[in-house]
Order: structure tokens, then C-alpha cells, then sequence
């Protein structure tokens, strides 16, 4: 009897679980399907000629790829391959001195003790939540003044100074990085610049090479401050042309174009977020808790 | 004899702890800090270009801040603009992100290729927001690819004109940043709910509490502090809202201003070099933002205790 009505029990548990993982996996896939929906059009129409897709939609990809690709090549108005390779320049010279720059200030801050180390890290916390377009006006005239506009330089030097970089750099040396190693290279006879260098810096790898990932994602997104420092056709980067892409005459584009600009612009960090996926969603719980 | 030595050794290393702080600070200094003050001393200024000629800089003090911060000016329109595009999308966000991160943890539902739906749904915050926004003009247009399918399905007779209305226009632009960011509010969620202590979950199953139940009455109340943060990290994300709507309108903020958000405004002083103007709108940006910052750390240092620690595990098993 008892065990009977155990069993009742038991066969109910199952059978509202087995609701409950039916929800769970329509809810999954139509958010699956929302997400990647939008990126299906993308990939379907840059195969499609303007007059197909004028046609009304499809899911049958058209056969005009290559056409559209040589219709891109010859679009003098839109350098999108300068675009690419500006945006290039950009978001590796701004990833590469952020993620050294931040270990190195990250290091200074977690290895030496000095007057001013309280006081420094503080600030940095502190500075990691003022929003970059507070400061845009200042910048752009100072930039005028230094004679740096249109050119990469106000759009790299600045990433030395990466607050939340360094916040995770400083929090992977806590949890990875104990001061004997330093003090047995000390010993060594090795500078501390060298010590830096040539040991902290090969421990910091897999750090380094979540935030170099991130902070070059962000660097090809940005859109916000390369607006304001690039005007000259052949140096502006990719959000730049997307948004003339925007404010051109839209109906008068051919659409295939429009569609394959757009995918050309995403399609590097696609490939590379879905090389490194597994990397890069471990990296978001530790790099994104600030503060 | 060996202290004195070692207290020179320690004195001549602490040296090295500015060298290697020197290049942040400098860099700082020069780029941010200095703009940042520039900002706010160009905000007393009258200083705009009238047509081609220069009106200007004549010193004003608070005047452009009376222009801003009146009840009745631009500014306030598009705080309200702001705001309502961001709760918009943060609401579902919130709601799907919570729900799925509760899935993706939960012991005894134990779903299948939650590592392919984490990397699907976080796809979308690694893809250039410009370009999406682009994209959805594209496939939201009178001649996109959903006025054909409505039209082609006879759900509407004629294409609609998504753009040209309020609603719709706010709607697409909080749906993108709903789609951007609820895979990192998931991700971060699970986070946090995987460093509740599971025998929690194992008492209140034996004590017969549905998981509906377990989810209000142990989960929400565990992982208040992140939530706390998730939410004013994204409010002061939503303050800087600029690239989706900037692109959607074509710098516009149209139909007839509704979405033009503080940035954007921000954003056409810079272009029309009215920089009074310009500085004024910064420094209340600034304002709000630094306000919003203090609750964070607010909220940051209720939750430090127990925080840590789980932190310092996933740091060491990293990788």
C-alpha cells in the first residue's frame, strides 16, 4: 500500500518533470531560432541579387554570391576591404596595449608595496565607470590640437589605460599568481622588468588571451569615437561605412550589396567567437564582474 | 646587519611599483583626465558654430545648463526616450535570462546541449552593434524581407511602415538590445546561482517544495547582490545607449525625435561643434552616471563576503 502510493508519487514527479523539460526546450528553441534568424536572412540575401530579393523572401539561397562580392570589390563609394583593414589596425594595435599595458599596471599594483598603491587602485575603480562619450568633447579638441585627427593613433594610444583590463588582470594574479615566483627570479639576479617580461608574462597567457579576444571584439565594434576622430574615406572603419551605408539614398542600393557588406563586417568575429565559443563564455563570468 | 639590508632591497623595489604604474596613469592623464575637465570648462562657454561663422567662446557660467536642465527642454525628452527604450528591453531580458539560467543549473532537469544554446544565445553580444542595427533596418524596411512574408501571408495588406511609427521603432531598438544582451545577463545569472550551496536545493526537495518555490524562496534571495548589479551595470549601459538607435534613425532619433536617445544628442553637438551645448549635456551624463556608479558599489559591497571566495575557485580552475 505504501509502496504503492510512492509509487504514484513518484510517476507524478516524472511526469511534471517531463512537462517541465518540454517548456524548457520550446522556450530554447525559439529563442535559438530568434537569435540566429536574423543572421539566416543575412547569410541568404548576400547570395541573392537585388531583383530576387525584391521578390519577396526565401530560404533558398541565390546564386549571384560571387557577383555581389565583385559588385563590393568595384563600390568606390564604400572602401569596405580599407574598411576592414583599417578596422583591423585599430582593434589589434588597441587589443595588444591593453592587454600588456594592464598586466604590466596590474603587476605594479600587485607585486610592490608603495605609498601610493591604495590610492592608485582606487582610483582605477573608480574612473572604470565613467562612461568614454563624458570625455569625448575634450578629446576631440585636444586631439585637433596634437594634429592626431584622422589618423589610428587617438583611437590606440588611449587602450594603455584600460580600467576594467587591468580589474581583471588584477584578479587573475590574486588567484594565480604567488609572489615566490617573483622573488625566487629575484634571486636569480633578474631585473624587474625582465622578471615581468619574461616570467609574469608567460603565466598571464590564458588571461591574457581571454581579454585580448574581448578587447578586440570591442575594438572592431566600436563605432562611438572613431565616428568623431575619422573622416577621410580611406580611413574610416567598418561601423563607419555600415552607418553611410545607412545614411546613403537606402532604396537606391542595390540590396545584395547591402546585405553583403553587412555580413562581411561580422563574419571575422562569427568565425572566431565560434572557434573560441568555449573560451570565450568562460571568460564572460570572470571578466564581467567588476568592481 | 641584515635587516637594514633587506629594508633598502624592499625600499628600492617598492621604487618599481610607479614605473610600473606610470604608463596607465600618464596615458590617463593625457587622454581621459584632461578631456574630462576640458568637458566640464567648455560647458561654461557660449561656443557654436552659426552658419560658418564662430560664436564665441564668450563665458556664460550656468547658462547652458539652464538651457539642458529646464522641465521643458530637449534634454529631458530624451532622458525619458532613453529610459523607456532601456526598461523595454531589460524586462524581458531580466525575465529570459533568469528563467534560463534557473534551467540551465537546475540538477534534475538535466537539459541536453545547454553548451550549444549558451554558445547560440550569446552569440549576438560579440556582433557589432552598428552592423546588426543595419541588418534590422534591412529586414524591418517597407521592402524587407517581414513586410514581404506579412504581406505574402495576408496577415497584412500592405506593407507597414515600422519606422515611421513611435512604437515600432522603440520596440526594434530595445528587441536589439533585448538580443544582445540576454546571453551575458544569462551567463553571468548562472554564475551566480551555481555558487548557491546545492544542499539547499536538496533539503527543499526533501522537505517537498516544488521548484517554482525553490526558485523564489532560495535562488532570487541568494542571488539578490548580482541581480542588484546586473541591474544598474545595465542602467548605466542603457544610459550610453548610442550605436542601435543612432543607425536605425540615421542620427534622426525619428519618427519626430522619439528615439533619439542622451548620447545621440551628445553626439550631434559634437558634429555641429556646439561645444557649450556639447559640455553641458556631458556633464549631466556625467552626473547621472556617477550617481548610478554609487549604488553599484553600494550593491557590490553587500555581496563582497561571500562573493570572493566563489570568485577565487573559478579563477583557479580557469583554463
Amino acid at each position: 500500500m505504501s509502496s504503492n502510493t510512492y509509487d504514484v508519487a513518484g510517476q507524478r514527479n516524472q511526469t511534471i518533470l517531463l512537462v517541465r523539460r518540454i517548456i524548457a526546450y520550446t522556450v530554447l528553441i525559439v529563442l535559438t531560432i530568434l537569435s540566429l534568424f536574423p543572421f539566416i536572412i543575412l547569410i541568404i540575401n548576400s547570395t541573392r541579387s537585388h531583383y530576387d530579393i525584391m521578390q519577396g523572401f526565401s530560404l533558398i539561397p541565390g546564386t549571384t554570391f560571387g557577383q555581389n562580392l565583385t559588385n563590393v570589390l568595384k563600390n568606390e563609394q564604400l572602401p569596405i576591404f580599407r574598411g576592414m583593414l583599417n578596422s583591423f589596425i585599430v582593434a589589434g594595435g588597441s587589443a595588444l596595449l591593453s592587454v600588456y599595458f594592464s598586466t604590466f599596471t596590474a603587476y605594479g599594483i600587485h607585486v610592490y608595496d608603495f605609498r601610493l598603491k591604495k590610492f592608485a587602485f582606487t582610483f582605477i575603480m573608480i574612473i572604470m565607470m565613467v562612461p568614454t562619450q563624458v570625455s569625448a568633447l575634450g578629446f576631440i579638441k585636444l586631439m585637433r590640437s596634437f594634429n592626431m585627427l584622422d589618423t589610428f593613433w587617438p583611437l590606440v594610444i588611449p587602450s594603455i589605460a584600460a580600467p576594467a583590463v587591468f580589474f581583471f588582470m588584477k584578479q587573475y594574479m590574486e588567484s594565480s599568481l604567488p609572489l615566490e615566483i617573483v622573488e625566487a627570479a629575484r634571486i636569480d639576479g633578474c631585473n624587474e622588468f625582465r622578471i615581468f617580461n619574461e616570467i609574469i608574462l608567460p603565466i598571464m597567457k590564458p588571461a591574457i588571451a581571454v581579454q585580448a579576444i574581448f578587447t578586440f571584439v570591442t575594438g572592431w565594434n566600436n563605432y562611438f569615437t572613431p565616428a568623431l576622430i575619422l573622416s577621410k574615406k580611406n580611413m574610416k572603419t567598418l561601423p563607419i561605412l555600415i552607418a553611410e551605408l545607412r545614411s546613403a539614398d537606402f532604396l537606391k542600393f542595390d540590396m545584395g550589396q547591402v546585405y553583403f557588406l553587412i555580413m562581411l563586417s561580422i563574419l571575422p568575429v562569427i568565425v572566431v567567437y565560434l572557434c573560441l565559443s568555449k573560451f570565450i563564455i568562460r571568460g564572460v563570468t570572470l571578466g564581467s564582474v567588476k568592481g | 646587519m641584515a635587516s637594514p639590508l633587506s629594508r633598502r632591497k624592499s625600499i628600492s623595489y617598492s621604487k618599481w611599483g610607479y614605473f610600473f604604474i606610470a604608463p596607465f596613469f600618464i596615458v590617463y592623464a593625457i587622454f581621459s583626465l584632461f578631456p574630462l575637465l576640458s568637458t566640464f570648462y567648455n560647458s561654461l562657454f557660449e561656443n557654436y558654430m552659426n552658419g560658418l561663422n564662430q560664436v564665441g567662446p564668450t563665458f556664460v557660467g550656468l547658462k547652458n545648463f539652464q538651457t539642458v536642465l529646464n522641465a521643458e527642454s530637449d534634454m529631458m525628452r530624451y532622458i525619458l526616450n532613453t529610459f523607456i527604450i532601456w526598461i523595454v528591453g531589460f524586462i524581458p531580458q531580466i525575465f529570459f535570462s533568469l528563467l534560463l539560467a534557473s534551467w540551465f543549473t537546475d540538477i534534475r532537469l538535466k537539459l541536453k546541449a545547454t553548451g550549444f544554446f549558451k554558445v547560440v544565445i550569446y552569440l549576438p553580444n560579440v556582433i557589432m552593434a552598428a552592423a546588426i542595427s543595419m541588418l534590422f533596418f534591412a529586414i524591418f524596411s517597407n521592402i524587407g524581407p517581414i513586410n514581404s512574408m506579412l504581406v505574402n501571408a495576408g496577415i497584412l495588406s500592405e506593407p507597414y511602415k515600422f519606422f515611421d511609427h513611435e512604437g515600432s521603432t522603440r520596440l526594434i531598438i530595445a528587441g536589439i538590445n533585448f538580443l544582445l544582451w540576454y546571453g551575458n545577463t544569462t551567463i553571468m545569472l548562472m554564475a551566480a546561482i551555481m555558487g548557491v550551496d546545492p544542499s539547499l536545493y536538496e533539503s527543499a526537495d526533501i522537505d517537498g517544495a516544488n521548484p517554482t518555490q525553490q526558485f523564489w524562496k532560495i535562488t532570487i534571495p541568494l542571488i539578490r547582490p548580482l541581480l542588484l548589479y546586473t541591474f544598474v551595470t545595465s542602467l548605466i549601459g542603457g544610459l550610453q545607449m548610442f550605436d542601435i538607435p543612432n543607425i536605425i534613425t540615421n542620427k534622426q532619433g525619428s519618427p519626430n525625435r522619439t528615439s533619439m536617445t542622451m548620447v545621440m544628442y551628445l553626439n550631434n553637438h559634437l558634429f555641429s561643434k556646439n561645444y557649450g551645448m556639447g559640455g553641458a549635456v556631458s556633464v549631466v551624463l556625467f552626473v547621472v552616471g556617477a550617481v548610478l556608479s554609487i549604488l553599484v558599489f553600494y550593491t557590490m559591497r553587500d555581496k563582497d563576503a561571500p562573493k570572493k571566495s566563489i570568485k577565487k575557485k573559478k579563477g583557479a580552475n580557469l583554463l
